[in-house]
């Protein structure tokens, strides 16, 4: 009763707050069609047939994927499905890329994905890798750019929820994940209230710079907080990360009130190369930890599962020098580090200014020994030893900052709403901009790297509201693109985005639009079940499985007429499109088919699965208009009875007949 | 008569072309339509015929079979086996004019490669003509009444949603280059004053 009576005193407490300060940032009009710059239109319009200046990478958030956008036009230009299935083109459903959604708690065909992380070279994003997290079961995500797909997902043991990931090392060494839920590590069956006793936090350092070879370099085993975001140092502060932690408290339920009681928890500066140099002395250990690494083979494009079972753990007290805590007020969400690497910006999301840390006082201050106190065998240094400065009175609720890159940083302000500039070094407030509605991420193309491209802002609204022509109770998500060249911040656009984006990327589009992948060569082609030429379709038999080799090509199938499947067998349609052409696409659909459809890019080759469950005649058709004849793209499957004697078929088409014929002449 | 050794320079270069365009593509196809904005291409050379790109033949040959056009398939097409003989032997033949100096050679040679570049025109505008009018109805797909697909020897033209131009390339231009060089080769021999015109003028003039 008295906990409820706090609560709600602390409620109202907050209400006041937010109503103080919209009254001292003047009246919000309800809305503001006519807030955008006179030029805006100009500024956001791409001509037909012309191409935006940047990629720009949003999360998917709860829809597990991740679309992509022009900027700064806001056109939706894809949609990359990374972990959730994703019937519109079978992934997740057909057998090569089945594989990349286990974990070891099986199948899982969903998660949130929070934060896309771009691969970098010497601390600038290089275009070559996208890195996104799940944040429910956790897990990394490698998103190959110059064919916008996903090639590699790896589980993080001893963790749940994956929030403060996938951020990366300036030389994309590394990919990190800390975990947001503490558990018993290993996970076992004990009391909730035994939280303090029990409960761990990890942060994880995964290898990231070889495609396919991801794995989990080394976990550091730490107190049992909420880890919630970080980032990398660069420049000076390379060899450093830092995650920013709440829940100090450690209070394992109503943790709205009881994580919100100190007025400082901590950042965990890790010293990553330490770390290391303790892990080459034999200092870790090997500890239990159960986890799938997936990725998909070269030439074979098919996903390969590998489970493994043990992880090599460092334990701060074991390593002295390697981990520091930094109190920052309070309830820390976001920790930015600006482009010279400098400075350590909090986004503390129930305090009322912006605290800064300063890497050079860091060090100082560790040379100094000016701890505080020690926890688990990790010094907790003092405030003012490592505290550069505090934007005063910025705003309500601040989370994220991103940086310009000409000495400004950008802090999105939830419960205020808006966006504020302020100048690093006299951290004073120069510039502010709402926001419709309460503000999470913001984003500034290269923003969190050592070389921002400070043109354009994204801010990635939570609440959408009013903003559009409404559709029922549900909104699409809402972001803002707003131009920062100028002294003063101008809205350009609103534009609708999927999910609930969190963080996102944006880089120049030269570092991508030519690497782009145009087709498979069929040639290069490893599936076994590649079917190169219509000669070499067919069906076989193999107890209760049927496999079926097919062509798609405008515009048929090679073989189009099946018969001598039986109720009972599994039938397999391992279908190649065998076009050789940029943007030909063949869709592939059996009439009732439990699965998905397949999309087959040129030169591919996927394999479906179908267990027909009656007798009948069942269509196939191509399901992505080819070509001029693409209706007459179909073809038939017969299921006869179980024990039934109709011949195992496929039909042979003119072509193969031809192409057979000619193989048969050259042999003679 | 002997041929002066400034014609005998250039109709050694005039073979070098010759033997240049053997390396080289002859003549171009290329064909734009709507969703091929980006073009396909073919380009015709001494021995083969290749697409622009790795699969433009293929890509041409796929979209042929709706208008039962037969398949190009360079290794169907017997005189791609010699004519890459035939230029190599005019280029050893123009060599050999320039290194004999022969004026009348060098005559028969010009007049052999006149000849042999008409054959060789005629050839490639009957394989056109056999590919757009020789069409396999039966199986076609698009049957539109009256049309063919012949594309043009020279200079553009429209066919159904392709716009398909044909112009030599390379190759071609090196061939026109090197006949043009062989004749100037034999002009500047004819124009240039030898001993016995200049007396014949000086006796002229004194008559006047």
């Amino acid at each position: 009763m008295s906990a409820l009576k706090t609560r709600s005193v602390l409620f109202g407490a907050t209400l006041a707050g937010a109503a103080a300060v919209l009254y001292a940032c003047g009246s919000h009009t309800a809305r503001t069609t006519s807030l955008a710059a006179g030029d805006a239109a100009s500024k956001v319009y791409v001509p037909p047939g012309s191409y935006d200046e940047f990629y720009a990478f949003l999360s998917g958030g709860y829809s597990g994927q991740v679309a992509v956008y022009g900027v700064p036009s806001g056109r939706l230009l894809k949609l990359i499905p990374v972990f959730s299935q994703f019937p519109e083109d079978g992934y997740g459903y057909n057998e090569e890329t089945k594989p990349l959604f286990q974990t070891t708690y099986g199948f899982v065909p969903w998660d949130d994905s929070h934060h896309p992380e771009m691969s970098m070279t010497d601390g600038v994003p290089d275009g070559r890798w996208l890195f996104i997290n799940a944040n429910n079961t956790p897990r990394i995500a490698r998103i190959d750019l110059t064919r916008f797909e996903t090639d590699e997902i790896i589980e993080i043991p001893n963790a749940a929820g994956g929030h403060a990931s996938p951020f990366t090392t300036p030389d994309s060494k590394y990919v990190v994940s800390a975990t947001r839920f503490s558990v018993p590590v290993p996970n076992n069956d004990v009391a909730i209230d035994t939280y303090k006793k029990n409960f761990k936090g990890t942060l994880s350092f995964i290898s990231a710079n070889q495609p396919g070879k991801m794995d989990i370099a080394f976990q550091i085993l730490m107190p049992g907080y909420n880890y919630d975001l970080g980032h990398a140092g660069k420049g000076p502060s390379d060899g450093w990360f830092f995650f920013t932690s709440y829940n100090t408290e450690e209070a394992n339920t109503k943790l709205e009130e009881n994580a919100s009681q100190n007025d400082k928890d901590f950042i965990a500066a890790v010293n990553y190369r330490r770390a290391e140099e303790c892990l080459a002395q034999g200092k870790g250990r090997t500890a239990p930890g159960n986890y799938y690494h997936n990725w998909v083979e070269e030439g074979s494009r098919i996903a390969k599962s590998e489970r493994k079972t043990s992880v090599t753990m460092l334990e701060p007290a074991n390593c002295p020098g390697a981990v520091y805590y930094l109190p920052t007020p309070k309830s820390p969400h976001g920790v930015d580090i600006d482009p010279t690497g400098e400075y350590i910006v909090a986004g503390s999301k129930l305090a009322t200014v912006i605290p800064v840390h300063s890497f050079t006082k860091l060090q100082r201050a560790i040379a100094d020994r000016a701890f505080e106190k020690e926890i688990d065998g990790i010094p907790v240094l003092k405030y003012d030893a490592v505290m550069a400065g505090e934007v005063q009175k910025p705003g309500l609720g601040p989370l994220h900052t991103e940086f310009d890159g000409r000495g400004y940083a950008y802090t999105s302000f939830f419960i205020s709403s808006e966006v504020v500039k302020w100048k690093l070094g006299t951290w004073e407030v120069v510039d502010r901009i709402p926001t419709y509605y309460s503000i999470g991420h913001l984003m500034i193309p290269g923003g969190d790297s050592k070389q921002p491209w400070g043109k354009y802002l994204i801010a990635m609204n939570k609440i959408t509201k009013d903003r559009y022509l409404p559709t029922g109770p549900e909104m699409a998500q809402s972001a803002q693109l707003i131009d920062i060249s100028g002294d003063k911040m101008k809205l350009l656009l609103d534009f609708p985005t999927i999910g609930e984006p969190h963080y996102a990327q944006a880089i120049p589009a030269s570092l991508i639009r030519d690497k782009q992948v145009k087709y498979y060569k069929l040639a290069d082609n490893k599936n076994p079940w590649v079917t190169r030429s219509e000669s070499e379709g067919g069906i076989t038999r193999t107890g209760k499985r049927v496999d079926v080799k097919m062509i798609a090509i405008r515009s048929h199938f090679a073989p189009d007429n099946i018969e001598g499947v039986q109720v009972g067998d599994t039938v397999v349609f391992h279908v190649t499109n065998i076009e050789q052409d940029w943007d030909i696409l063949h869709g592939f659909a059996v009439l009732g088919m439990n699965t998905s459809e397949l999309i087959l890019q040129p030169g591919e080759t996927r394999s479906l699965t179908w267990i027909p469950k009656g007798t009948g005649v069942f269509p196939f058709y191509c399901t992505d208009f080819c070509s001029a004849l693409h209706q007459e793209m179909q073809g038939y499957v017969r299921v006869s009875p179980a024990g039934s004697d109709v011949k195992l078929m496929a039909n042979v088409s003119r072509k193969a007949q031809a192409q057979l014929a000619g193989q048969a002449g050259a042999q003679r | 008569m002997k041929m002066s050794s400034r014609a005998r320079l250039l109709f050694a270069c005039a073979s070098a072309l010759v033997a240049g365009a053997l390396a080289m593509p002859l003549w171009r196809v290329q064909l734009y339509a709507p969703q091929y904005p980006e073009g396909l291409g073919m380009t015709i050379h001494a021995g083969t015929v290749r697409g622009a790109t790795e699969n433009d033949l293929r890509s041409i040959n796929s979209l042929n079979h709706y208008i039962g056009m037969k398949t190009i398939e360079p290794d169907a097409i017997p005189e791609l086996r010699f004519i890459p003989w035939i230029i190599a032997a005019l280029a050893a033949g123009g060599i050999g004019v320039a290194a004999l100096g022969r004026r009348r050679t060098a005559i028969a040679w010009v007049g052999a490669f006149v000849v042999l570049g008409l054959v060789g025109i005629w050839d490639f505008y009957k394989w056109e003509y056999s590919y757009g009018h020789d069409l396999d109805l039966e199986h076609a797909i698009i049957k539109v009444p009256g049309m063919t697909y012949q594309p043009p020897l020279i200079g553009s033209k429209q066919l159904l949603n392709f716009t398909a131009s044909s112009w030599p390339a390379i190759g071609g231009a090196c061939l026109a280059a090197a006949m043009v060089l062989a004749i100037a080769s034999l002009m500047i021999d004819r124009q240039a004053p030898s001993p016995v015109s200049s007396r014949r003028e000086s006796r002229l003039t004194e008559a006047a």
